[in-house]
């Protein structure tokens, strides 16, 4: 059965090609095979099976790649192909789908294509951004796939020219448990070491991440608008690699790990993880700024998926390239230049550099006590040319490895929606609300936050733990709102509405903290796109996700494609994930607290839904049809949440646990009651989905709050030390889930 | 007129994370505060006190501050403590100056096992060093704290010294984070001239970022760098 067709209308694709196949046996390493002559070799001569399926190419796209080279490629080259055609780096399924999302708008500098997408601030600043999945490397070692993802989404950001100063991280386990414990500290070890703060993010648990978690890191870094740097080479010069040395640690990770599904022998993956050093990371950091900042270098490339062949490929995509692979630095003697090539080791940047600047660039590196070489020069031929102890190893147009990579059409089978969920006969509101402030996915995050520094930097007005962090813009008092959201659970009732949801809730978040939404990167996690049902998902949530960005104005800049999110053939729950940066006018009116007296207000009047929410998962089961959304009045509600944020003492959205839970959040943080009217219909009061935001204000400023066409209705008044008679210490020790287990007792030291 | 800023010296050690906090924190205190990179042999001429920030020097790989001891400056950061100048190390400096010698005791693993970061309330034991000169006896301070190996100890020996010797100057008030013996959370050197802390102060001057308590025992510090300036001259 054909499962994919490449697209006939791309103008690289002249050949009606065939079915593409896939391999029916588990992918192996290239390592697996030893393919020692690099240089020779009929492909036809590998016994066990042909080495373009083990490496994860299919049989039509070794016809294609023969097709542009005009002969048979080499294991050297074959493997460059492999990875750089991967879903990971080369987006052969979800190209095609990405180009529906909306990207430009006045105050994008840089849009998908580079490491990070840019924004303008105004005032000569601008901000990078972009959010990255680690899940594959972090489900086979959660330490070190979770610690590399930090590692990796830094180097994106400074490779852009500009400085991180946030980070952000988005974890989805099946639960809390020790392989949940090791992530959240390799998070942390890699953080915490590089001296960036971790502001904020968004942790799930439900049982369908079990086998296949979800690691996605987000950076936030700043630059003044002319550093702005490239990772294209924009002239000819030198091509200088500096950073770590270079191993056999995560050789095959873009393909092997990031592109296929997994399995039973993923211990055998294991080498494909690689293993981060913060140390030499934040040495990096600061190398690279400071080549930035003097004007040293002339393009700025990480080495992440797919190492040195990635790097140089698109450095390479309007120039050309010779390399000499023998003077890469390395870490171990007997690598072979394909290795070399593909190998992941962490902590390494490629930069391209006018020759008589070369010695001020080492300079730099040996202050900083970093290795730096000269790897190969910059040409003109548009051709990526590899050389071994002068030998030419791999010979590739550049434009064959990035734009004319395969571009498949997905075929899509949709799923049926379901009918409206009924509600679940469910305890009284007291019990109901006690016990949803202590489950898994509402109950206080101090425990994962506090293992990141989220201070340091000093400009962290608002830490973690409520609706979006907030970073100042020193010297200034302006700052940014930045959030990190996704659920899982709506977008498999309904994805369409999740990539809605996704974009809604991240938005509403930084807007809750004062900050006017900007634009968002994305992070799709989804299943293996070749299954119809899977590819349906996809395009759903990406659909979704495109006509909210246009209805709130705001673009995607920036994103991650993450598919293949299965474990012997069981799906995750479709997850896209949204990444949101606002800009907050004064960040001294970031509200944290209501006060006694507080006038407590509900802005919004959506549709709501027990289904795929909080309440539904602890009393029934995930099913039914999510509330679907007014567009225009959740843009208006983002609007008036940011514009009239100065008045308000507090302002909250309904997330996760509903109305109740959202009242009661806005309590604990307070440290101050209420008391207000409930509504008695549980789908109004622990429904969830729609636009809702709990605001208070004080009573002089309600007739100055500009509604904007956004229903506004007062429920009541701050003030006590209980929730409608719910006394706030019983809130607060559900919720800090006091005395659940002895486990959480301990973590909570 | 204005007092003259006095002269403070920050080491950078590679892996140093709250070095430029802590000069942006000395200057908005009125100091004139300087980066020292870890290579140099040599102070700044005319260098009032040091300060010596927190961060993973060297990644930390061995053993807090165990390699940043051996830094090219550490040399010259001795010589300065032992002629009597101003030494503050804040958590990664606070490591480094007990594996220097030039504090007593060791910082192990937290109790919890875990880094930990969370603003702490801690109080005042001794106002009369030059660190804490601006604070009130028994002055309930909260700062924050961010490390992993925080948890002071030594010998019994050494910790009824240090009380004896009135060496403890802060305590970790009710919830102590780390396990630190006797809740110890800065401590001064026999002549009074050296302290280290595990709080970061240069992260609690300015209410915006949470606590301005920090900004006390900073102050005290430019305050006695200015004096010690002014002696000299």
């Amino acid at each position: 059965m054909p499962l994919a067709h490449p697209v006939d209308s791309d103008s690289a694709w002249r050949l009606q090609p065939r079915a593409p196949e896939r391999s029916t046996r588990p992918p192996v390493a290239l390592g697996h095979v030893n393919p020692r002559r690099y240089t020779e070799g009929s492909l036809a001569q590998i016994e066990e099976q042909p080495i373009h399926r083990a490496l994860g190419l299919t049989d039509w796209e070794l016809q294609r790649i023969c097709e542009l080279l005009g002969r048979e490629p080499n294991h050297f080259e074959l493997a460059v192909f492999s990875l750089l055609w991967s879903e990971h780096c080369g987006y052969k399924h979800s190209a095609l789908l990405l180009k529906k999302l909306p990207s430009t708008g006045e105050r994008v500098l840089q849009g998908p294509g580079e490491n990070a997408g840019v924004v303008d601030l105004g005032g000569d600043e601008a901000v990078a951004f972009k959010v990255e999945s680690h899940n594959h490397p972090s489900a086979v070692e959660p330490f070190q796939g979770a610690a590399t993802g930090v590692g990796g989404i830094l180097r994106d950001i400074y490779a852009m020219g500009a400085r991180p100063v946030a980070l952000l991280d988005g974890l989805y386990f099946g639960q809390d448990d020790i392989q949940f414990e090791n992530a959240v500290a390799g998070i942390g070890t890699y953080g915490n070491c590089v001296g960036v703060p971790n502001v904020g993010g968004a942790t799930f648990f439900d049982s369908h991440y079990a086998g296949n978690c979800l690691v996605n890191a987000m950076c936030v870094g700043l630059l003044p608008r002319e550093q702005l740097t490239s990772a294209r080479a924009s002239g000819i010069g030198s091509v200088v690699m500096f950073g770590a040395t270079t191993g056999r640690d995560g050789i095959g990770g873009a393909s092997v790990l990031a592109s296929q599904e997994l399995g039973e022998d993923d211990a055998d993956k294991r080498p494909s993880v690689q293993v981060g050093d913060p140390f030499t990371g934040k040495k990096l950091i600061e190398v690279s700024i400071e080549l930035i900042e003097k004007n040293l270098v002339e393009s700025l490339q990480d080495c992440g998926a797919a190492g040195l062949a990635s790097a140089l490929s698109e450095m390479a995509a309007s120039f050309g390239l010779d390399i000499h692979l023998d003077r890469v630095p390395l870490r171990e003697a007997d690598l072979e230049p394909w290795e070399i090539m593909v190998s992941e080791s962490q902590e390494r940047m490629v930069a391209a550099v006018t020759p008589s600047l070369v010695p001020a660039v080492k300079a730099v590196c040996e202050r900083w006590e970093l290795p730096c070489t000269e790897i190969g020069k910059i040409t003109d031929t548009g051709v990526l040319r590899c050389f071994w102890k002068g030998e030419v190893v791999g010979d590739i147009q550049a434009r064959f490895l990035t734009e004319d990579a395969p571009r498949y059409q997905l075929e899509f089978a949709p799923r049926p929606k379901q009918d409206p969920p009924l509600t679940p006969i469910a305890p009284p509101f007291r019990q109901a609300l006690l016990e949803l402030l202590g489950s898994d996915n509402i109950r206080d995050r101090a425990w994962v936050y506090e293992r990141y520094d989220y201070i340091v930097g000093s400009r962290t007005v608002r830490r973690p733990g409520l609706d979006a962090g907030v970073i100042r813009l020193r010297p200034s008092l302006r700052g940014l709102a930045l959030s990190l959201d996704g659920n899982g659970r709506i977008a498999w009732l309904d994805p369409r509405t999740g990539g809605a949801h996704a974009v809604l809730e991240s938005a509403r978040n930084v807007a809750c903290a004062g900050g006017e939404p900007l634009a968002i990167t994305n992070c799709l996690n989804f299943g293996n796109p070749e299954k119809p049902e899977m590819a349906w998902e996809l395009n759903e949530a990406i659909e979704g996700m495109a006509e909210t960005c246009v209805a709130l104005g705001i673009p995607v800049v920036s994103g991650n494609v993450s598919l293949y999110n299965e474990t012997d053939g069981q799906p995750i729950y479709p997850t896209p994930v949204v990444g949101c940066v606002g800009l907050v006018p004064d960040v001294r009116y970031v509200t944290d607290a209501w006060r006694e007296d507080d006038v407590v207000l509900l802005a919004g009047e959506p549709q709501l839904s027990i289904a795929g929410s909080e309440y539904q998962a602890l009393y029934d089961k995930v099913y039914g049809a999510p509330a679907e959304f007014d567009l225009e009045a959740e843009a208006a509600l983002v609007r008036f949440l940011w514009k009239n944020n100065r008045f308000f003492s507090v302002a909250h959205d309904v997330a996760e646990g509903g109305l109740a839970v959202c009242l009661a959040e806005c309590a604990i943080a307070s440290g101050i009651g209420a008391r207000v009217d409930l509504p008695a219909d549980p789908v109004q009061l622990f429904g969830e989905c729609g636009g809702l935001a709990v605001i208070a204000c004080a009573r002089e400023h309600v007739s100055q709050l500009e509604a904007g066409g956004v229903p506004l209705r007062e429920i009541g008044t701050a003030g006590g030390d209980s929730l409608n008679g719910l006394p706030l210490g019983e809130l607060t020790r559900a919720w800090r889930a006091e005395g659940v287990t002895p486990e959480s007792a301990v973590r909570g030291t | 007129m204005t007092p003259e800023r006095p002269k403070i010296a920050v080491v950078t050690f590679l892996g140093s994370l709250d070095d430029h906090d802590a000069t942006w924190a000395l200057a908005a205190l009125d100091a004139e505060a300087l980066l020292v990179w870890h290579a140099e042999t040599e102070l700044p001429q005319g260098t009032s006190a040091v300060v010596l920030p927190g961060g993973f020097s060297y990644g930390d790989y061995l053993r807090g501050g165990a390699i940043a001891r051996f830094a090219p400056i550490m040399d010259a950061v001795t010589e300065f403590a032992a002629a009597g100048g101003l030494v503050l190390g804040i958590c990664n400096g606070f490591q480094i100056l007990c594996e220097a010698g030039l504090l007593p005791g060791v910082l192990i693993r937290n109790a919890s096992l875990s880094f930990i970061c969370r603003d702490v309330v801690l109080s005042v034991e001794r106002t009369d060093t030059p660190f804490t000169s601006r604070c009130q006896q028994g002055q309930e301070l909260r700062i924050p704290i961010k490390h992993g190996y925080g948890n002071f100890t030594g010998d019994d020996e050494l910790l009824t010294e240090l009380e004896r010797k009135r060496q403890v100057v802060l305590r970790y008030h009710g919830d102590n984070p780390n396990g630190s013996a006797s809740a110890i959370a800065g401590v001064v050197n026999e002549a009074g001239n050296v302290m280290g802390l595990m709080p970061h102060p240069e992260h609690a001057i300015d209410p915006l970022l949470g606590s301005p308590d920090g900004a006390l025992i900073l102050a005290s510090l430019v305050d006695a760098a200015r004096e010690r300036r002014t002696a000299l001259v």
